[in-house]
């Protein structure tokens, strides 16, 4: 009888905070409420010809024109792959170099102290100085372009992933070493695990960075890719391709830092706990 | 024979700066619970940290069982004063760590030896957690288990149950001892609180400035202990003679106001 009616209970309240999690709180209503004005000003601006002096295409507009030239265009997708892949690349290659560099950076001393002013040398270049000279210099403008992407992410990694280090306690490693751990295992087992919180925060950051740099790259030397898009429709003055580039890029770059997110979750599940503390003051 | 010898250590935190440990002579007899007291600062968890093998010592030696030591190694393990538990691996893990690092047996094994362990530690049923799940308690004893679990001729604990609360403490204080008189494994145990040292405690030593030894304060109760030994005359005079040692062993002017006023009680005395 009792059990049955906990049950019951549960049953309900589980269901009440299903519906909860479904249904906006107030912040969300507001939120929403703020979308729509943006978009309903935008149109009515870009319609009177009061934003923009009619140069400006309409959400409405640049949605009837998503609809039917892109949508349904083999060419535009292929778009999205191409700078998909590009930035993949990019940031995976930033990635390989980048997380083994910044932990010699951060435990050896004979390494930092010869290798590290080079790197504090370059770092201060933007990637897109090195535009010329990587055209010049790679094979393929394709490689050049995710060579420039790379670029984007691998200073901010090897950064993130040298601080990083240097936060790690040191009983960790010392307890490590105690234990009989050979150098191989004490970075496997012990600094990497440690560091992904570190190259997790660097890869948040490296892949908006990704995206920016690639944008540009795309429109000073591609002939694709969904900067591309945005840069021919202004070359052709159609405003409304210029903004379903932008919002593709955009909905890119957001579906790539929820990936980032998602992917942390799944290495750090240590981290639980204290991501839903922190969220909960939030 | 002694278990540990520490003979005229000297080691300072780089090449200029004074020593913090200056010239540290103790031993520790085998199968004994040693405690280690002094003033802050004055090189207590350096000399744990030392004799672990992590400070390269200038000066000195460091003997276990009459071998010398200046690495370091799982003959000698410590319980550091915050937790070194890896947040990233379960409490099992983080336990059998040891003898899979140096491939001593195979995994299937080491996950036995570790089950038993904590099982014996009243957390069976948190060989699945991570650390960060587990109360300042229940970290301690994974700590301890994790040392344990590699037989270490000594065992090091630098302030194990400094941060938890007086119930939890207390509780440590008396799991710690059965745990103690039931192996009898070496230990250096360094602590600031009296009562904790006399109730723990075959021998304090009470060190001062460059963790120099000034005094050893023999401690005369029966184990296994008991709480109620607390009351006795013999622990009240343990307590006193710690105290009066440690008021000699800190330097004048950590005691005396910041203002340059009268001199505390303490001191004056």
């Amino acid at each position: 009888m009792q059990a049955a009616s906990l049950t019951d209970g549960s049953a309900r309240s589980s269901a009440l905070a299903r519906a909860r999690r479904l249904s906006l709180g107030r912040a969300q209503w507001r939120g929403a409420i703020a979308i729509v004005a943006f978009v309903a000003l935008w149109q009515a601006g870009a319609a009177t010809g009061l934003i923009g002096g009619g140069n400006l295409a309409s959400p409405w507009e640049s949605f009837l024109v998503f609809l039917r030239d892109y949508a349904g265009d083999a060419a535009y997708w292929q778009g999205w792959l191409i700078s998909i892949q590009r930035v993949v690349l990019g940031f995976v290659v930033a990635q390989v170099l980048g997380v083994p560099l910044g932990i010699l950076f951060g435990t050896s001393r004979r390494f930092r102290r010869l290798v590290f002013p080079v790197f504090e040398l370059l770092r201060p270049i933007p990637p897109l100085a090195w535009v010329p000279l990587s055209i010049l210099f790679w094979p393929t403008t394709e490689s050049s372009i995710v060579f420039i992407t790379m670029l984007g992410a691998f200073f901010i990694i090897v950064i993130n992933v040298f601080d990083g280090v240097r936060s790690v306690p040191e009983a960790y490693v010392w307890q490590a070493r105690s234990l009989g751990a050979k150098p191989w295992t004490i970075v496997r087992r012990i600094y990497l695990p440690a560091l992904l919180p570190a190259i997790a925060a660097g890869m948040t950051l490296g892949i908006t960075v990704t995206w920016n740099v690639l944008i540009a790259a795309e429109m000073i030397a591609s002939d694709a890719g969904l900067g591309r898009l945005t840069w021919e429709g202004y070359v052709s003055g159609a405003s409304a391709v210029v903004i379903v580039g932008m919002v593709s890029i955009g909905v890119a770059g957001a579906l790539s830092s929820a990936l980032i997110v998602w992917l942390e979750r799944r290495l750090t599940p240590w981290a639980e706990d204290e991501r839903r503390r922190r969220g909960g003051s939030r | 024979m002694t278990a540990l010898e520490v003979d005229r250590l000297v080691w300072r935190p780089s090449r200029g700066a004074s020593p913090i440990l200056d010239g540290v002579t103790l031993r520790v007899e085998p199968h004994s619970l040693t405690v280690v007291m002094g003033p802050s600062g004055c090189g207590k968890s350096s000399l744990c940290h030392a004799i672990a093998g992590f400070l390269p010592a200038e000066s000195g030696a460091i003997r276990l069982g009459g071998r010398p030591l200046s690495q370091p190694g799982p003959d000698r393990l410590m319980v550091f004063q915050e937790s070194a538990l890896w947040p990233w691996m379960t409490v099992r893990e983080n336990v059998m760590f040891g003898p899979l690092a140096r491939a001593e047996m195979p995994r299937g094994e080491a996950e036995a030896a570790a089950d038993a362990l904590l099982a014996r530690f009243g957390l069976a049923a948190f060989a699945d957690r991570y650390p960060g799940q587990l109360s300042g308690g229940m970290k301690r004893r994974v700590d301890i288990a994790q040392a344990l679990i590699n037989r270490p001729q000594l065992l090091i604990l630098d302030e194990p149950f400094r941060g938890l609360d007086v119930m939890t403490r207390e509780l440590m204080q008396e799991y710690y001892l059965r745990l103690f008189e039931d192996a009898r494994t070496t230990t250096l145990f360094v602590t600031s609180e009296v009562e904790e040292a006399a109730f723990l405690a075959d021998r304090v030593l009470v060190l001062g400035a460059g963790g120099r030894l000034l005094e050893t304060v023999e401690v005369p109760l029966a184990r296994p202990r008991h709480p109620d030994q607390t009351t006795d005359a013999a622990f009240q005079q343990v307590r006193t003679r710690l105290l009066d040692a440690l008021e000699r062993a800190t330097p004048d002017d950590t005691l005396s106001p910041p203002d340059g006023g009268p001199r505390s009680r303490e001191t004056a005395a």
